[in-house]
């Protein structure tokens, strides 16, 4: 690479000639983050109320963080010291899953690590290794967790279509719509909205070809996952926060303190 | 729209100097440029601008508006608060030569070494090629570049930790991201990419894309696909089994 000598002198962290509000960004990303991530983990570690039957109406909504519903006991290897919940075997799929992700990788290093805080604004470290060297070289490993991610988005659904059969008095199985069967359903519409508009989704069903021409499929594939990708951030926080609110919705309505109300 | 308004401009050479206090008249419709010029026959004469076409498209008048990569000519004045002075200052990732003007030959001397454009054989007798529109929206975003270098100036990468020797920056990535995306170019610049050019060392931030007049999505259309093609080659083992097996 041609070398060069840059003799203008570069401010510490935070200095810039900047005058907007440059801090609110990050700030906002930083709060938005830590929110989710201090009720994600709150309800992960609860292991109870995951589940609304009974208490509403007869119907099967289950919480998106303890979806699939395999293991409800801690398995054998299981560390005695760390508490146990069904959450924990499948938090960390979709939660690596965003780790990862090209957007939630330049949101966070800005928000949590400045670097950079924010455009033209000074550093706090002189040394960079980016994602060139170990550890987050590891990034790359994103595709493997989209793979993941789809099966979710799969599974979820199924969980909405389980959540529009309630138990009736006869102990058969009715069709109906309750608001948690709305909840469960957008639950993974959202989720997929994000997950078919990933980056390394759009590399997959097309991005990698030079001539996408030569395959309608591939194109269509290709341009529907740029349409969602062009909107990648916000099917990102949406998706997020829906998670957390179809968590909130089965566990208050399963607590009792909500009540779902029956549509059809 | 006041009559009047203060900007504050960095003069000096090779790196140092201070900031000095104009105070211009200013119209509805003008640009920093203008007023630049305006200071520059009534004040400074001898203040050193660079500028070309006025129109957004040379891509010469790149500089740091309140602190942010813009082009003067393209900045109107009712965007800016002018109620304080207005900072004008060069662009600070490359060497300063004087007042506004800065070095920025080392793009050119990078781009020399990127592998060039290698087309596949012609497609027709007359030696010309045949190619759909659907295959080359992609490149052609690319081409829109002006070559401004403001991504060039706010990639912390180059700006704050001065990796100059490992790392292209943005304004060449989308270079070779067009040539890679050609459907008619046979050449390989993957390895290139991974080793030589450091894509790894972009974390995705966006300040590039956040800067870039031509609303060009540099981190999205162009960084990432390469990331991922970069990912194909050489981080991806399932991928390469299965391409063996296919």
């Amino acid at each position: 690479m041609s070398s060069i000598d840059v003799p203008l002198k570069k401010g510490g962290f935070g200095t810039t000639s900047r005058t907007d509000n440059w801090w609110a960004e990050p700030l906002l990303v930083f709060l938005g983050y830590m929110s989710f991530i201090v009720y994600a983990t709150w309800a992960a570690l609860q292991g109870n109320n995951y589940l609304c039957t009974a208490q509403c109406g007869g119907a099967d909504y289950l919480s998106p963080m303890y979806s699939p519903l395999l293991i409800e006991q801690a398995p054998a290897w299981w560390p005695a010291f760390l508490p146990f919940s069904a959450a924990m075997l499948i938090l960390p799929f979709p939660g690596l899953f965003r780790f990862t992700c090209y957007y939630y990788r330049g949101a966070y290093y800005k928000a949590f690590w400045a670097d950079p805080i924010s455009c033209s604004v000074g550093e706090p470290r002189s040394s960079y290794r980016g994602e060139k060297k170990f550890p987050l070289i590891l990034q790359n490993v994103h595709r493997y967790f989209l793979y993941f991610a789809i099966l979710f988005v799969f599974i979820l659904l199924y969980d909405g279509y389980k959540a529009l059969w309630f138990t009736g008095p006869d102990g058969a199985k009715h069709f109906g719509i309750g608001v948690g069967s709305l909840v469960l359903i957008l639950n993974p519409i959202l989720l997929g909205g994000y997950t078919f508009g990933c980056h390394s989704f759009r590399h997959l069903v097309g991005g990698m070809k030079d001539i996408l021409s030569a395959s309608p499929v591939r194109k269509t594939a290709y341009d529907c996952a740029g349409c969602l990708n062009r909107s990648h951030m916000k099917w990102a926080w949406v998706s997020m926060f829906f998670v957390g609110f179809a968590d909130v919705y089965v566990r208050l309505c399963a607590m009792g303190i909500w009540h779902d109300w029956r549509i059809l | 729209m006041a009559d009047k308004a203060t900007f504050r401009i960095w003069r000096g050479g090779n790196g140092t100097g201070h900031f000095v206090d104009y105070a211009t008249a200013i119209s509805p419709g003008m640009v920093v440029l203008d007023a630049v010029h305006g200071i520059q026959a009534a004040d400074a004469n001898d203040m050193a601008v660079r500028w070309n076409c006025k129109a957004g498209k040379c891509g010469s008048c790149s500089a740091e508006i309140n602190g942010k990569p813009r082009l003067m000519c393209m900045t109107r004045l009712n965007t800016l608060d002018l109620s304080v002075p207005v900072t004008v200052e060069p662009m600070k990732t490359f060497p300063h030569v004087r007042d506004l003007v800065t070095d920025v030959s080392w793009n050119y001397r990078v781009k020399t070494k990127i592998q060039k454009f290698k087309p596949r054989k012609p497609d027709a007798p007359d030696g010309t090629w045949r190619v759909q529109q659907a295959d080359v929206d992609r490149p052609q975003e690319f081409r829109k570049c002006i070559e401004c270098f403001l991504c060039q100036d706010v990639c912390h990468v180059l700006r704050d930790h001065n990796l100059h020797e490992e790392f292209i920056g943005p304004r060449f990535l989308i270079y070779t991201a067009q040539l890679e995306m050609n459907p008619l170019d046979t050449g390989d610049r993957l390895k290139d990419l991974k080793d030589r050019d450091g894509i790894g060392y972009c974390n995705i931030t966006k300040c590039c894309t956040k800067v870039c007049p031509e609303e060009i999505k540099i981190t999205d259309n162009a960084i990432i696909p390469l990331k991922e093609r970069v990912v194909d080659e050489f981080f991806d083992p399932l991928g390469g089994l299965f391409k063996i097996i296919r």
